[in-house]
């Protein structure tokens, strides 16, 4: 039951906000929405904890420990960023820069962008995921855009494009995982169910699912952002409004991740070999080196984070390529500690960038004197992803390249070069953009800064100690991958 | 050749399918490309309802009426209005030029038709043959897209690799289930109007339609 | 076999005698669909007699060459006429009724014509002959394709065994012959001087091709050419009908179908010849430079069919 209220609450919201979204306390009722839809997240968090998974709804929905996890921590982001964009939004308009029409146009997308995450993240059917997943773009391709500057308008041309003609290669994916399921389990709806496939994987056909498998990666891997496809991200995140890059960040390239997890499943029952861990492992190598480099020449301060985001997500995909039951632990745990901390550090982004009036970093500066808690916040989030301990992403980075070298020694220089650099240059950025000297003006509003802090001290907390029933939950989810 | 009449006119509406996809990368004027475009979804509805007839798979039926709907109707004369409105309709300047784009979609075709065989031959389908055909018009429509440098000439190959797909998934599978189908037209028809209120803030922007203007974003 | 050499050269006659008359028509059909008065049908032949009695005049450093095209070129018009089967399949002639050797045989022809524009040395006829290679250089080949297309459907490259396997066996639609009837039309405009390659009724030097060529020559040697010019597109709509539309034309030996081949003949003749002058009026003379994109697409077409059937008839 509990499913229907987490789809239907940020679709009513979306609905909403569409009709009266140019009420002045629009932001607060997004804010309302999403603590509703992360309530009704909670209680089915609750629910699959103690009964395992379910199915719903005729066999449409189907969550397991694996996805439930995923919906809890989009819900919780989804709020917590919703709760930033309150202040942030209300002085992009008073610096003139939004108007109530992009407003309620930014309200009303945003909480249909959760929504149709949320039914990505729980659809049963591999085909409704790529319909969810479509509409998760088409969604944010608005807000992309929402400032109306050139460059923003090129980015979101950019990533519908991209992202459109990547979700084409995983529409024939999906085509071709349908036309090798029907020949096992007959033609109609029930053929596309991830439940049903998965209960025949052995069956079905190796060549035409490694064939499906290749698009299927390429199509979501490009939402993923892994490398060679990542030209969009960086784009779309560094030209939309902040609370947008937190959520694309933090949520929107672990649902296109899950898709590609949920396809490999089937994928490795099917085939037998290690196709399908072997490809995401070389993609996800290619994208932490590449964004590594990357990170070095950027001047924009979203964009570097950006690049930082593909750096991640291509550590994880690496790590789900592994396979084995502590390497999918490690990357369940880096996408979370990923998603919170990458969050926070776009909230202090969002809050420095509007009180220097630019997000370029060399006029970003000596923020510890102007205002302590952005600076501080933008420091610790900084320290927490580049995987300084005792931050939960230092847990997470180094149970995955301690089972690279264990696996894979191989790939252990690239990675540990890759980390080295993106270390150097992230921290040699940011550094200055907190302790240099500045002139600039304090902002006349008090920032949002609780979420920032909740999202920290939850990585902090995890890097120190995973409460029991966390680990066995994570636990579940990795064996569910094939640990 | 034991096909029946059926087959054999599904066969040629998927020649027609590969040779629309073809003229379209020929083409240089943007109305000239949206006609092409609503000829090649009435090909692709002719198709499936012909399926659907010879098969008595009946949910095709929606899946044509549909691409009837949308693609031959309501997109071509949305994007016939649009190109008044924008006033756009000059010549369509590939970024290289359409003998070598059409050489290279030769040699897409064939790469397409290769990677299908081992496929085709294992559809139990009578229509597998064309699924070649599909993955040509999905491969022709994606160089249209890239060769391409204005907008609404990139938004028509996405839809006809869109098309391409819908006649993948007929001729391998007598198409996919019809939730599926519905949710991809929705997604489909809401991407073109998104992309139609997207044109008029580019055109305000940058005072054209045209991308090379949109070169600012580039990894320095 | 003495029916079989009557009728060889009835069909003959009857293209020779014809293809004014086709001509005829589609001017005929072009200037109403302008909106013009036509000029009667029998144009074509009218001009023909006036030609001949006109007296000739020739350029003082004309070489034999020069009197010597116009027959070689209506003589190869006319042997092509005679092995197309146009009302009657696997006459004495067709064991040399092979594609290849058609091709050959148009080559033939242009080549003695570009050889005769050169000949007296104006500038005009070097200009039209060179232009004319350029074109038929890239036109061959699609042309070949053409036929290459039909001929894996046949599995051979005969006339009459392509048109014995579409028109006398079972019924099949082959798609990659839909292909193929494009790039033929695209070929056939550029081989036949027609809008969009080139305009048979201007002397513009700027766009002139065929006409450029034919300059110099007057009386008996312009109306054997202007001859030649109807029968050749006379050989290739019979192409076209024995390749893509080849129902009607009798069997060998079978005289009762005769009339109702003849019959058919027509039909198609006065179809393909409005559908010709539609085409015309509705397309625009390109550019010359535009030309070899054009027959580049129509090669790329042809190449398309043939791939079309490997995947969808084999």
């Amino acid at each position: 039951m509990e499913i229907y209220w987490v789809l239907g609450i940020p679709l009513a919201g979306g609905l909403f906000l569409a009709l009266w979204g140019n009420r002045g306390n629009a932001p607060e009722i997004n804010a309302l929405f999403s603590l509703l839809t992360l309530l009704a997240a909670a209680a089915l968090t609750a629910r699959i904890v103690a009964e395992g998974p379910i199915m719903v709804g005729d066999g449409w929905f189907f969550i397991d420990s694996f996805n439930v996890f995923l919906v809890a921590l989009t819900a919780f982001v989804a709020f917590t960023t919703a709760l930033f964009s309150r202040p942030y939004m209300r002085i992009e308009k008073e610096h003139g820069r939004l108007n109530d029409q992009r407003l309620r146009l930014y309200h009303a997308s945003y909480q249909i962008f959760i929504g149709a995450m949320l039914l990505a993240l729980t659809t049963n059917n591999m085909g409704i995921l790529w319909v969810s997943m479509e509409g998760a773009t088409l969604a944010t391709v608005l807000l992309v855009s929402l400032y109306r500057t050139p460059a923003s308008l090129e980015a979101a041309w950019k990533y519908f494009i991209l992202c459109g003609v990547g979700i084409a290669q995983a529409l024939f994916g999906t085509i071709l995982l349908y036309f090798a399921a029907e020949k096992v389990l007959g033609a109609g709806g029930t053929a596309l169910l991830w439940t049903h496939l998965n209960g025949v994987k052995e069956q079905l056909e190796p060549t035409v699912l490694s064939l499906a498998f290749v698009f299927l990666l390429v199509g979501y891997g490009t939402k993923v952002g892994l490398a060679p496809l990542h030209n969009w991200l960086p784009d779309a995140h560094a030209e939309g409004p902040t609370p947008i890059s937190a959520v694309l960040s933090g949520l929107l390239l672990n649902v296109a991740l899950y898709a590609v997890m949920r396809s490999k499943v089937l994928v490795d029952g099917a085939l037998g070999t290690d196709l399908a861990g072997n490809l995401m492992m070389g993609f996800g190598l290619l994208s932490v080196v590449v964004a590594a480099f990357l990170i070095k020449r950027q001047t924009d301060v979203k964009r570097m984070f950006a690049y930082s985001s593909i750096e991640h997500m291509g550590l994880v995909t690496f790590a789900f390529g592994m396979g084995g039951a502590v390497a999918s632990f490690a990357g369940l745990l880096h996408m979370t500690m990923h998603s919170l901390t990458k969050s926070a550090i776009f909230f202090a982004v969002g809050h420095a960038t509007q009180s220097a009036g630019t997000q370029l970093m060399d006029g970003i500066r000596g923020l510890i004197k102007t205002h302590p808690t952005i600076g501080w916040s933008l420091m610790l989030g900084t320290v927490a992803i580049l995987g300084v301990p005792p931050f939960g992403v230092f847990a997470s980075e180094f149970l995955i390249i301690t089972t690279a070298m264990h696996e894979h020694p191989w790939a252990t220089p690239f990675l540990l070069t890759a980390l080295g650099v993106a270390f150097a240059s992230i921290f040699g950025k940011v550094q200055p953009m907190v302790f240099g000297e500045t002139e600039l003006p304090r902002l006349p509003h008090q920032p949002a800064l609780t979420p920032v802090f909740v999202h920290l001290g939850l990585v902090l907390m995890l890097g120190l100690f995973i409460p029991p029933y966390l680990a066995d939950w994570y636990r579940q989810a990795a064996a569910l991958l094939g640990g | 050749m034991a096909l029946s009449y059926t087959l054999q006119v599904v066969n040629l509406l998927a020649a027609l399918l590969l040779l629309i996809a073809f003229a379209m990368l020929s083409q240089r004027r943007i109305a000239g490309l949206v006609t092409l475009f609503a000829w090649q979804g009435g090909a692709l509805a002719a198709s499936t309802a012909i399926v659907a007839w010879s098969t008595g798979q009946h949910h095709l039926y929606y899946s044509a009426v549909l691409t009837v709907v949308l693609k031959v109707v309501a997109m071509p004369w949305y994007f016939f209005r649009l190109i008044k409105r924008l006033d756009v309709d000059r010549e369509v300047e590939p970024m290289i030029n359409i003998p070598t784009t059409m050489l290279i979609g030769i040699v897409l075709v064939i790469f397409a038709f290769n990677l299908a065989l081992p496929i085709s031959q294992m559809a139990g389908t009578v229509t597998r043959s064309t699924l070649g055909i599909a993955m040509a018009s999905v491969l022709l429509a994606f160089l249209m897209m890239i060769t391409r440098s204005k907008a609404i000439p990139q938004v028509i190959g996405f839809l006809a690799m869109e098309n391409g797909l819908f006649f993948a998934a007929t001729s391998a599978s007598y198409g996919m289930p019809l939730v599926v189908e519905m949710g991809v037209a929705l997604d489909v028809l809401v991407g073109v109007f998104v992309l139609g209120i997207f044109f008029f803030q580019i055109r305000e922007t940058f005072d054209s339609l045209d991308l090379k203007h949109m070169e600012k974003l580039k990894e320095r | 076999m003495t029916t079989g050499i009557l009728l060889q050269v009835l069909q003959t006659l009857l293209a020779i005698l014809l293809a004014p008359l086709l001509m005829g028509w589609v001017n005929q059909c072009r200037a109403w669909l302008q909106g013009r008065s036509a000029p009667p049908i029998t144009q074509p032949y009218r001009v023909i007699r006036k030609l001949f009695h006109k007296d000739a005049v020739i350029a003082h450093d004309a070489s034999p060459l020069f009197r010597f095209a116009p027959y070689m070129i209506f003589a190869c018009m006319a042997l092509a006429a005679g092995i197309v089967p146009t009302i009657v399949n696997d006459l004495p002639f067709s064991p040399a009724a092979d594609v290849i050797a058609l091709v050959g045989i148009f080559a033939l022809a242009r080549v003695f014509l570009a050889l005769a524009a050169m000949d007296i040395g104006t500038s005009f006829g070097t200009l039209g002959a060179r232009r004319e290679m350029l074109i038929s250089f890239l036109a061959e080949p699609a042309l070949l394709m053409v036929f290459f297309t039909a001929s894996l459907i046949s599995q051979s490259t005969e006339l009459p065994v392509i048109v014995e396997t579409l028109a006398h066996k079972q019924f099949v639609i082959y798609p990659s012959l839909a292909f193929a009837a494009v790039a033929f039309w695209m070929v056939s405009t550029a081989e036949n001087a027609r809008i969009p390659v080139d305009n048979p009724t201007t002397h513009l030097e700027l766009t002139m091709i065929h006409e450029a060529m034919i300059l110099e020559y007057s009386a008996r040697h312009l109306a054997l050419i202007e001859w030649a010019v109807a029968l050749k597109l006379f050989v290739y709509s019979a192409l076209g009908i024995a390749l893509f539309l080849p129902w009607g034309i009798a069997q060998a030996g079978d005289l009762a179908a005769l009339p109702l081949a003849v019959l058919a003949l027509l039909g198609k003749l006065l179809a393909g010849g409005a559908g010709l002058a539609f085409l015309e009026t509705i397309s625009a003379k390109m550019r010359l430079f535009r030309a070899p994109e054009f027959l580049g697409t129509a090669f790329l077409l042809a190449v398309l069919g043939m791939l079309t059937h490997f995947i969808l008839e084999v």
